[in-house]
């Protein structure tokens, strides 16, 4: 794998193969010596254009697990913020040595332009892209379902027949993007729930069903994970649903709808949470929910991403 | 006294051959069997002779942006499109809102002598859309100037959009509205439809531009004035227009060469050469356009020739600058996008792309076409080649081209401007040899 850009473009094999890797990753941190010198040498770049503090030391720790060198280059307080341009950012970090660069930038598109510019040699991983992908959140959630589905019995396993709904914003989100494209590749059947507001408008060409009536997706659908995206406040300011309150009562899962679901159905939440907003605090910390299996399956997932980039090539 | 020029065997418009007699600056004489003992003689054998083309949505950059482009590389890369006329937007620094600075790209255009520069005043002052420019001092400049427009901004104050379109019936001006609804475009990269969902890019929905075109075509209506719509790009707008046609109203509206050519799948990767402002639209929006140069619903193509520094492209979509260089090309992508499937001809192109243009814009010695006694604005374009377009086949200072690396159809070989030749086979002449004495 030279690029991780997008779930887009992962086939089948190939995203059965970077989570069955990330089940040897997940093996190692049972250990009591958690690293592997498999990236001795190598430099990852962490750069990011904007905060996201959980992701980048997700990364970071996967990185030194490998035994990476780790770079971290934030745009706050770096000549990023003084009107440095991504070229010569790029060019840089080029000059620098970086084998892996892990990119998250407000613009969409920005991983694609630096893997392909020509500006950098190094291997390019998308830590997510305006409204684009996230590819390696979709990937950690779908090895959290194949982990909750089978367990130890995990690895050469897809997600044939597994019923997916997602809840909340799916016009701005780059995690519902990466998980639609990424789950339906594995054979999941996918659902949106979201007020019409908050969808693209136009989703004819998703391989997925959307709706607009959560109730109606628990009652009927009855998913066996029920995944809630994170709501920001700029969007109920900007018009796209009236208060918080509303929103809560028609596309929140709070402690009533939580109590009607199915036995078995999981719940997923990709962080950070509003508590009381999109997701009440019983269905947050419940049995049912994965969110902090889902932080720690970060980290073998990345893990895994950063050895196919850079240990791969000469392996294979 | 002024070369002259004997331009043997072309095939004019109509498809007649005729050799054209050039002197002092104006064509003398036209029929079969022209002899001329001191005149220049030009072969014109399988050329295509047009009257001079003329844009009427041209960057020129000057004042203010010369590192994009100035009057004299502007009106180069005019001249070796085959234009001779190019009317010059108003979003430079200071903007084109006073009688002076109109009167100073004017000089500009005067010097350099590629092309007859005709500057475009700004509607607002500063392009702010709160208070009317002094457009009664642009119009009685020694600009004269006719055509008024806000280009990359509209013109979204209703009312300020009817106050114009009253005053400059004063002295027969037009408004050229961009139509953006800038509140349903705040932000937005890219078509909005199915795939600016999935790349993730906020979208330019087409009834940004379809809501202020219908506003606007009332308002022409109610008040009795000229409207030109700037650079329609969808379906959408094309009806309307025909609707407003249809009920006499005064609206003209043009198109651009890459909305008749190119469509929004080249944004998939993420290349900024194609951000463009409108965004490039889908298939259907692009055959509707076609179809509706064909049956004269969009009476002209121009350019939107919008040069930037390469630095300006050279980075992630979101930061990159809209705009397309296009005057080299725009030919070339008429000839592509309409002649080459027999839909247009000849003729039909110098009515789109030189008459009209001029007839929108008041500018005199187009009408008729190479006639005897017009000026001698006229292009030679070999219709036979193919070339790649390159870097190459561009003349002025950006290179924010959407077309390199396309095989295009035809070359202009030859231009002259007011009996001046500006490019002689295919090579733009020197400044210091165009340039007026």
């Amino acid at each position: 794998m030279r690029h991780l850009l997008s779930t887009k473009d992962l086939s089948r094999e190939s995203a059965i193969g970077l989570l069955d890797v990330a089940e040897d990753m997940a093996d190692v941190q049972n250990r009591e010596v958690k690293k592997l010198p498999t990236l001795r040498g190598k430099t990852v770049v962490n750069l990011f254009f904007e905060d996201s503090t959980r992701t980048r030391i997700s990364f970071e720790a996967a990185a030194k697990r490998l035994s990476a060198d780790v770079i971290n280059f934030s745009a706050k307080g770096s000549s990023v913020s003084k009107g440095e341009s991504l070229k010569d950012t790029a060019q840089t970090l080029q000059a620098m040595g970086a084998d892996g660069v892990v990119i998250r930038h407000q613009a969409s598109g920005a991983p694609f332009t630096l893997a392909t510019s020509g500006w950098i040699d190094a291997g390019v991983i998308n830590a997510g892209d305006g409204m684009h992908e996230h590819p390696t959140q979709a990937l950690l959630d779908a090895f959290t379902m194949r982990r909750r589905l089978h367990g130890d019995a995990s690895r050469g396993k897809a997600l044939d027949g597994v019923a997916v709904t997602i809840v909340g914003d799916i016009l701005h989100s780059r995690v519902a993007r990466s998980n639609v494209w990424l789950l339906t590749t594995l054979g999941a059947e996918v659902t949106l729930v979201a007020p019409p507001t908050l969808l693209p408008v136009d989703t004819s060409h998703w391989p997925v069903t959307v709706g607009y009536d959560l109730d109606a997706a628990i009652d009927e659908g009855v998913p066996d994970v029920l995944m809630m995206l994170r709501i920001q406040g700029e969007r109920m300011r900007a018009s796209f649903f009236p208060n918080e309150r509303e929103y809560s009562r028609t596309w929140g899962l709070d402690d009533e709808r939580l109590a009607r679901l199915a036995g078995d159905t999981i719940v997923m939440h990709p962080g950070p949470m509003n508590r009381g907003l999109e997701i009440s605090a019983a269905a947050a910390d419940s049995p049912r929910s994965t969110v902090r299996e889902q932080v720690a399956n970060g980290v073998s997932i990345r893990m895994a991403a950063l050895y196919l980039l850079l240990a791969g090539e000469e392996e294979n | 006294m002024a070369e002259s020029f004997l331009i043997a065997g072309a095939t004019l418009p109509d498809g007649s051959r005729a050799d054209l007699l050039i002197e002092d600056g104006t064509l003398v004489e036209a029929g079969t069997s022209v002899s001329s003992v001191d005149a220049t003689h030009v072969d014109a054998d399988g050329l295509i002779a047009l009257p001079g083309l003329v844009d009427l949505h041209t960057h020129l950059r000057e004042p203010g942006y010369e590192q994009s482009e100035t009057v004299l590389t502007g009106t180069r890369a005019a001249a070796a499109g085959g234009y001779t006329a190019v009317f010059a937007m108003a979003n430079t620094s200071p903007v084109s809102d006073t009688a002076g600075v109109v009167e100073q790209v004017l000089s500009l255009g005067e010097a350099a002598g590629y092309a007859t520069v005709r500057p475009i005043g700004a509607v607002t002052v500063g392009l702010g859309g709160e208070r009317l420019a002094e457009l009664g001092a642009m119009a009685a400049s020694r600009a004269q100037v006719r055509v008024f427009s806000d280009d990359g901004f509209c013109v979204s104050d209703p009312l300020l959009m009817r106050r114009a379109l009253e005053y400059v019936k004063a002295f027969d001006g037009v408004i050229a509205q961009h139509a953006q609804e800038p509140r349903l475009t705040r932000g937005a990269q890219m078509n909005e439809g199915a795939l600016s969902g999935e790349l993730g890019l906020a979208g330019w929905p087409a009834v940004a531009e379809e809501s202020i075109i219908a506003r606007d075509v009332l308002l022409a209506e109610h008040v009795g004035s000229r409207l030109h719509v700037c650079h329609v790009s969808t379906a959408g707008s094309v009806e309307v227009i025909r609707w407003a046609k249809s009920r006499g109203i005064r609206v003209t509206a043009e198109v651009t060469p890459h909305h008749l050519l190119l469509t929004e799948d080249l944004v998939r990767g993420y290349d900024a050469r194609y951000k463009v402002n409108p965004p490039l639209r889908t298939r259907e929006d692009a055959e509707a356009l076609r179809a509706a140069v064909v049956d004269g619903t969009i009476d002209i193509v121009a350019t939107d020739h919008a040069p930037h520094p390469a630095w300006a492209k050279d980075t992630e979509w979101d930061a990159a600058a809209n705009g397309m260089v296009g005057l080299e090309s725009a030919l070339s992508v008429v000839h592509a996008a309409l002649v080459a499937d027999g839909r247009i001809d000849w003729a039909d192109v110098a009515r789109i792309m030189s008459a009209k243009p001029a007839e929108i814009g008041s500018l005199a010695g187009y009408a008729d076409g190479l006639v005897v006694g017009a000026p001698a604005n006229i292009t030679l374009y070999d219709p036979e080649v193919t070339r790649s377009f390159s870097t190459e086949d561009l003349a002025g200072k950006g290179v924010n081209s959407p077309y390199l690396g396309l095989e295009l159809p035809g070359r202009v070989l030859h231009t002259f401007h007011q009996g001046r030749r500006t490019v002689a086979d295919g090579a733009v002449l020197d400044a210091a040899e165009v340039a007026r004495a």
